[in-house]
């Protein structure tokens, strides 16, 4: 039993970076650079969720939307800025720049909300109860797992069937191709950003109201992780995402529950090592060879 | 005989590296046009600048009556532009199917399917490897399939970047062939190639580029009688 509530909570926190990894591995995919500040996004989405909630008095859904909608302006904005004026830069460059990014984000989150945490108003409270109150499942768990999979069928879909996500397609294999055949790329980046932005955005208000202490650098670790995730499945692979982040999860929420709360970290990340060692391009990474 | 494209005066630059130096060509109607030029002479830089991949500095590139100049990248293939770029550059994890469609990106409705047959009929391996990965296919199967790619945009104009880079010499018969056909359809074709003997004799007119300059240029017959020219590109 006690095995079964670490595995779910692994599952549910898996989840969050499977949402937070989907965001990074399109951007890397399309964009190819990656984005440090894409958890700093989160961090923004779980401020405006809980100003939302808390100053304006709004219901929980329509502060995700809030949510959703300032990140996703404010991913365009960044990619405007930031990312589009280094479009033919170096890749270190824009390295640089997201990290830059992030900082700024960062501090100013600082400014305005301050450093002291915020304790974050659950967007569902409760839990299930299973086998006579031995097993608690919180709602919040139950809505984590569901968002994730909605969201990753809801987006490989829109990439395999849309005509919009056959051009993101287009642009993450060549740009120059893409161009040749009517693609607008610079569009194509921004919508990516966008979808990816509005994603970080959920994945705040579900983390937020799991783990609910909310602070400037809230974003930060968690987006790491993700990014571990997306390598550790493949990075650019959306099933890859979605596996590396659920993997990970699980695998923190294990290495807690049964070897050590100061290890965890350690041991998500040495497991990461021993899988690009093994596999290079992650779990469900596509080497594809050049043929003349 | 009316003209499609015409080129004047351009100049175009890597940085400070001077690629281009003051090409002017022009291709008509229905014709067969070939640019050709050992390595390096400036081949596909002309013809990324014609798709406004790459930028002049000076002078213009007018299709249809219509100047290309200020026209964003994106937009070249709305005006009946398609090139076949260098080294194939199809989507190499879409499938055949999805490639062609790619093709059709700009078109909305119309008679799609139908054009997809045309292209089958032109290049009957492409239809019985429908829905295999690009990236499976052969180095002869991708030319075809990035031709047929082009031709799902129905282009007024369609450029080819080397065609027979890389392939076997029955193949090279083969893309040539096809070259052909189009051209006997009605298709204005522009020619980019190293291989002049091929080239020249299915064009109707070609141009001799040397390290960024036009230097010669005439009917294919009479390029390909010249002994100039046969001394330099025809092997003697
Ligand atoms: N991306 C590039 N950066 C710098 N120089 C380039 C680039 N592409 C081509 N060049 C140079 O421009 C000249 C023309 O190249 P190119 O148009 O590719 O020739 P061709 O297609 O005839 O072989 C060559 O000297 C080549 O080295
Ligand atoms: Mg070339």
């Amino acid at each position: 039993m006690e095995f079964l509530s670490y595995l779910i909570s692994g599952i549910s926190l898996g989840s969050v970076y499977a949402i937070i990894a989907l965001g990074y591995t399109m951007v890397y995919g399309i964009a190819k650079m990656l984005n440090f500040a894409h958890g700093d996004v989160i961090m923004i989405g779980g401020y405006v969720s809980f100003c939302a909630m808390f100053y304006l008095g709004l219901p929980p859904v329509v502060a995700t939307l809030l949510a959703v909608l300032a990140c996703t302006a404010l991913g365009i904005i960044i990619e405007r800025l930031a990312y589009k004026p280094l479009r033919s830069a170096p890749s270190l460059a824009v390295l640089i720049t997201a990290i830059g990014v992030s900082y700024f984000l960062q501090n100013s989150a600082l400014l305005i909300w301050k450093a002291a945490a915020k304790v974050y108003p659950p967007v569902i409270d409760g839990s299930a109860q299973l086998f006579d109150g031995q097993l608690k499942i919180p709602y919040i768990s139950i809505l984590t797992v569901f968002a994730c999979l909605i969201i990753m069928a809801a987006l490989s879909l829109f990439v395999s069937k849309t005509k919009m996500g056959k051009a993101m397609r287009a642009c993450s294999e060549d740009k120059g191709a893409a161009q040749l055949m009517g693609i607008n790329v610079d569009a194509t980046i921004s919508i990516t950003f966008a979808i990816g932005s509005a994603l970080a955005a959920i994945a705040g208000v579900l983390m937020c109201s799991a783990y609910p202490s909310l602070m400037p650098t809230t974003g930060s670790m968690p987006g790491i992780k993700a990014f571990t995730a997306a390598v550790f499945g493949g990075i650019g692979s959306i099933p890859g995402a979605f596996l590396g982040g659920l993997l990970l999860g699980i695998i923190e929420s294990m290495a807690k529950a049964y070897i050590s709360t100061n290890l965890a970290n350690s041991i998500v990340f040495a497991v990461l090592i021993v899988v690009l060692l093994v596999k290079p391009a992650g779990l469900l990474g596509k080497y594809v060879p050049e043929k003349v | 005989m009316s003209t499609v494209l015409k080129v004047d005066d351009i100049n175009v630059y890597y940085g400070s590296i001077h690629a281009i130096k003051g090409i002017s060509f022009e291709v008509n109607e229905g014709e067969i046009v070939t640019l050709i030029g050992a390595n390096g002479a400036g081949k596909s830089t002309t013809l990324n600048t014609v798709s406004g991949l790459l930028r002049s500095r000076t002078g213009s590139v007018t299709f249809l009556d219509q100047d290309l100049g200020k026209v964003p990248a994106h937009k070249v293939v709305t005006k009946g532009l398609a090139l076949v770029p260098e080294g194939r550059r199809i989507f190499q994890q879409m499938t055949v199917q999805e490639n062609l469609d790619m093709g059709a990106f700009i078109r909305k409705g119309g008679n799609i399917e139908e054009d997809m047959e045309m292209v089958f009929d032109y290049f009957p391996r492409l239809k019985e490897r429908r829905w295999q990965i690009a990236g499976t296919l052969s180095g002869g199967e991708q030319q075809m399939l990035a031709m047929g790619r082009a031709l799902m945009s129905q282009p007024k104009l369609l450029m080819l970047d080397e065609p027979s880079m890389g392939l076997a010499p029955i193949l090279v018969e083969q893309i040539f062939e096809i070259i052909q056909n189009l051209h006997k359809a009605g298709k204005t074709i522009l020619l980019v190639e190293q291989n002049a003997q091929a080239a020249l004799s299915v064009a109707d007119r070609g141009y001799v580029l040397e390290t960024g300059k036009i230097v010669t240029s005439g009917t294919g017959a009479e390029l390909l009688a010249s002994p100039a020219i046969k001394k330099a590109y025809l092997g003697g």
